[in-house]
């Protein structure tokens, strides 16, 4: 690790945001032809470090040495010259424009002084297939494609800047398993080209199969520098957090599951995306959605919630059949639903408010006499919120998008707890999250569960499915593929009936026979 | 997707205009007692382009997702001053033809200027400099008044080749020369970015800036070519209030009938001109109609709301009631 010198080198990093301070004196040292982990709970402040490094904030102290050179960049185009790219958690891609518009966007290749489109198309498609996503059409928008779609080009987009270190801020959050398996053959390749490469992420099996080296950070300082493999995920974890690390799922109950369902689905079909589909929720229970991204459970939660029109089918609430038109009615008394959205940022939290006011726009109805807010009651329920949730604001005036992402998703939780709803809908609640915030999403899902509330819990990890759930609907092609209830729900049949496969074994004896 | 479908789903707000446009037109002709004839479209060009400028002039800021309401008085200052310097040897005509053409450009990079550098809303910031534009212009012409280079004017308000009016040409040279390399360029492409995502285009090191700062600039430009065919058709500066507020609004009428976004990032300098063109033919066939001129302004609206809802039709076919907010 010693044996070169450090491609790029921070020393004595400290950048505070109004009181707060984001990075104190945090030093990195990164070497060409490795793939370097950062680890550390959100707020830790590797955000903070990336931004610094891509040239989009500048540090109060410290410098920053590339190929033994102080370096300092004024704005991401300048750190961008300086062959440092970042591909960014918060998606920097323009949507109106297309694909190949994008990949190509910081310069674009012109003939007299216009852009030479059918050149521009050449390169995109190169980037594409660099990035190992051939199957995206360049001419296709950015604002039409899926969530792992825009992943894929944002990456495409980095590595047509020919960068010499390469930054990947939670990149792989958003994408589908296969995706994933082919972004990590292409960071492998970079590596032996000779990039550095600097990786975010936490999932610490990714990490594990990729990193060389590791730095943890904690409360804005580095905690420890180490090869990759020298410590045990524990050791790592307890870096991380800073105290003891237990078991981050809390026990199942057993409980016999009695009366008439919370929330019963008969048969419900939209367009092509949702097949048939029945199930049923009592009170107490966690019941999980699984299976490959993009299976329809999302579509199931809208539909649910009374977004998607034409829906086929029947909700039962209590054993009554409900029709829900629209989110306010499916919040409404007698119903009680709450949807804990997929992106917070668009569809959970009006970013530039403050939290008092994200907190409370659920449930103004309740907080209101004769049309007037009651501020006392307001700042009761809210008070009891931030207790429940350790919700970690500087002041509940200040605007929610200064929080760190754990806490902004504390609040769009806590905004429906506000209703004290009797059935929550939760679309992939802790991606993005830290491992800390992560394990008292989990304990407050138990809780609320055993105080009564029924929860339909989709997650993207199946780890968390794993261990949070009571029973498991895995959807496939719009369609419920199977259900697992207790035991059976393992990583082996969540996959296997993910990839709608009835299980492994009998696929190898196929073969055999 | 094939390739042909991407480009026409990327033309089809310029394609809707441009539909609207001709069936509104056959429908104009095929009902004037005089037919299609190079007379009647002659009339109909050297009607329409006046506005065609002024909303292509309004498009170059609505992709940055701005909006400039001192289009309009950038035109009638640049009527004044044409009334002016626009006359006498061909040599005198040419510099003023050039001074009226960089005020223009000059005025549309002061309201850049503030916008960009000085943070303001578009809005506002145009609303007030509009009233300054407006201001010199009636110092420069308190009545109406002046001339123009008549042999100029006459050339550029009539007929090319006994059959193509000189005003449409002149259009779509302006078109070719000035939309054309604007939207393929570094500085165009990074104004609609900074319309779609200014956030985003700034992450990925765009001159969103400059990009703006030359649509403003260009859009002064191309309303000062609109106030230059104004003296050409008029042969006089008028610094009419109302005129100028009219094209303003109508300006933003016709941005919108040409399928460009008013939030910016989508769209086209060419839908708009059909968008422009369509509007006033609007005016024409209630003039064909023989309809009373006291219910003029009322069809006029009714149409135009009418021809403004087909871009809402695709929100009947939304199935996914989060899509309406997009």
């Amino acid at each position: 690790m010693e044996s070169a010198a450090p491609l790029f080198r921070m020393e004595g990093i400290s950048k505070r945001y109004g009181g707060v301070r984001a990075l104190e004196k945090a030093d990195l040292s990164v070497r060409a032809g490795a793939i370097h982990a950062i680890l550390g709970e959100n707020g830790a402040g590797k955000s903070t470090l990336i931004k610094i490094m891509a040239g989009v904030v500048a540090p109060d102290e410290g410098q920053m040495m590339l190929d033994g050179r102080a370096v300092d960049f004024a704005s991401p185009a300048a750190a961008n010259d300086a062959g440092i790219v970042c591909v960014f958690q918060e998606l920097s891609l323009i949507p109106e424009l297309s694909v190949a518009d994008n990949i190509i966007i910081s310069n674009p290749p012109t003939r007299f002084g216009m852009i030479d489109r059918k050149a521009q198309r050449r390169l995109a498609e190169e980037a594409l297939a660099r990035a190992g996503a051939a199957d995206i059409h360049p001419l296709s928008l950015v604002k039409d494609l899926p969530l792992s779609r825009r992943q894929m080009v944002e990456i495409a987009k980095a590595l047509a800047r020919k960068p010499r270190i390469l930054i990947l801020d939670e990149a792989t959050s958003a994408l589908t398993a296969a995706d994933v398996s082919k972004v990590f053959a292409v960071l492998k390749r970079l590596r032996a080209e000779g990039l550095a490469l600097l990786y975010i992420s936490h999932r610490m099996n990714e990490i594990a199969e990729l990193a060389d080296d590791c730095t943890v950070f904690r409360n804005g300082s580095k905690v420890a520098s180490y090869p990759a493999g020298s410590k045990s995920d524990e050791e790592v974890i307890e870096m991380m957090i800073g105290r003891e690390y237990h078991s981050v799922y809390p026990p199942k109950p057993e409980r016999a599951l009695q009366g008439v369902p919370v929330l019963e689905a008969r048969n419900l079909s939209w367009t092509d995306r949702l097949q048939d589909i029945s199930f049923s929720l009592h009170a107490g229970e966690i019941l999980g959605l699984g299976g490959l991204d993009g299976q329809g459970q999302r579509d199931l939660l809208l539909a649910l919630f009374g977004v998607l029109r034409g829906l086929r089918g029947t909700v039962h609430v209590d054993g009554k059949p409900v029709g829900i038109g629209s989110p306010a009615q499916a919040r409404a008394q007698g119903i009680g639903m709450a949807l804990i959205p997929e992106d917070r940022k668009t569809e959970g939290l009006m970013l530039p408010m403050t939290v008092r006011d994200n907190l409370s726009f659920a449930s103004l109805d309740r907080l209101t006499r004769g049309g007037i807010i009651d501020s006392a009651k307001e700042q009761d329920f809210i008070d009891r919120m931030m207790t429940l949730l350790a919700i970690k604001a500087g002041s509940i005036d200040a605007p929610v998008g200064a929080l760190s992402g754990g806490n902004q998703q504390k609040v769009v939780i806590a905004k429906w707890l506000m209703r004290q709803p009797r059935t929550i809908l939760l679309n992939d609640p802790t991606r993005g999250i830290d491992v800390g915030t992560k394990q008292e999403i989990y304990q407050l899902l138990r809780r609320l569960a055993d105080e009564g509330a029924a929860i339909l819990f989709y997650s993207t990890d199946y780890a968390e499915l794993i261990g949070c759930c009571d029973r498991v609907l895995v959807l496939y092609d719009g369609a419920v593929k199977r259900e697992l209830v207790g035991a059976e729900i393992t990583e082996h049949a969540l996959i296997a009936s993910a990839l709608n496969i009835r299980s492994v074994e009998s696929m190898h004896e196929g073969a055999a026979s | 997707m094939k390739d042909w479908q991407y480009r026409l789903a990327e033309q089809r707000g310029t394609l809707t205009a441009l539909t609207i446009f001709v069936v509104m037109f056959v429908i104009y002709t095929a009902n004037h007692p005089a037919g299609f004839t190079a007379n009647v479209v002659q009339t109909a060009a050297n009607k329409g382009v006046l506005l065609a400028f002024i909303a292509m002039a309004q498009t170059l800021v609505v992709i940055t997702a701005g909006i400039d309401l001192s289009i309009g008085m950038i035109f009638l200052l640049t009527n004044c001053l044409a009334s002016w310097l626009v006359v006498g040897t061909p040599l005198e005509t040419a510099f003023g033809v050039v001074v009226v053409l960089a005020v223009g450009a000059l005025c549309g990079a002061i309201n850049g200027a503030i916008v960009i550098y000085g943070r303001l809303q578009p809005i506002v910031a145009t609303i007030a400099t509009g009233a300054v534009y407006f201001g010199i212009a009636l110092l420069l012409r308190p009545f109406p008044g002046g001339s123009v280079n008549e042999d100029l004017a006459d050339a550029l308000t009539g007929r090319i080749f006994g059959s193509v009016p000189a005003s449409l040409v002149a259009l779509a040279a302006v078109v070719v020369l000035v939309w054309v390399p604007f939207s393929r360029s570094v500085y165009g492409r990074a104004a609609y970015a900074a319309g779609s995502s200014e956030t985003a285009a700034y992450m990925s090191g765009m001159p969103i800036r400059r990009g703006k700062f030359l649509a403003y600039t260009l859009a002064g430009f191309v309303a000062a070519i609109g106030g230059l065919f104004l003296t050409f058709f008029t042969y006089t500066g008028d610094a009419a209030y109302a005129s100028g507020n009219a094209y303003t609004l109508f300006s933003i009428a016709a941005v919108v009938l040409g399928g460009v976004s008013l939030f910016g990032g989508k769209g086209s300098a060419i839908g708009a001109v059909f968008g422009a063109l369509a509007f006033r033919t609007i005016g024409d066939l209630l003039f064909v109609f023989d309809l009373d001129p006291l219910w003029q302004p009322l069809f006029q609206g009714l149409i135009l709301l009418a021809a403004v809802s087909l871009g809402a039709f695709a929100l009947f076919r939304v199935r996914n009631r989060l899509e309406w907010f997009l």
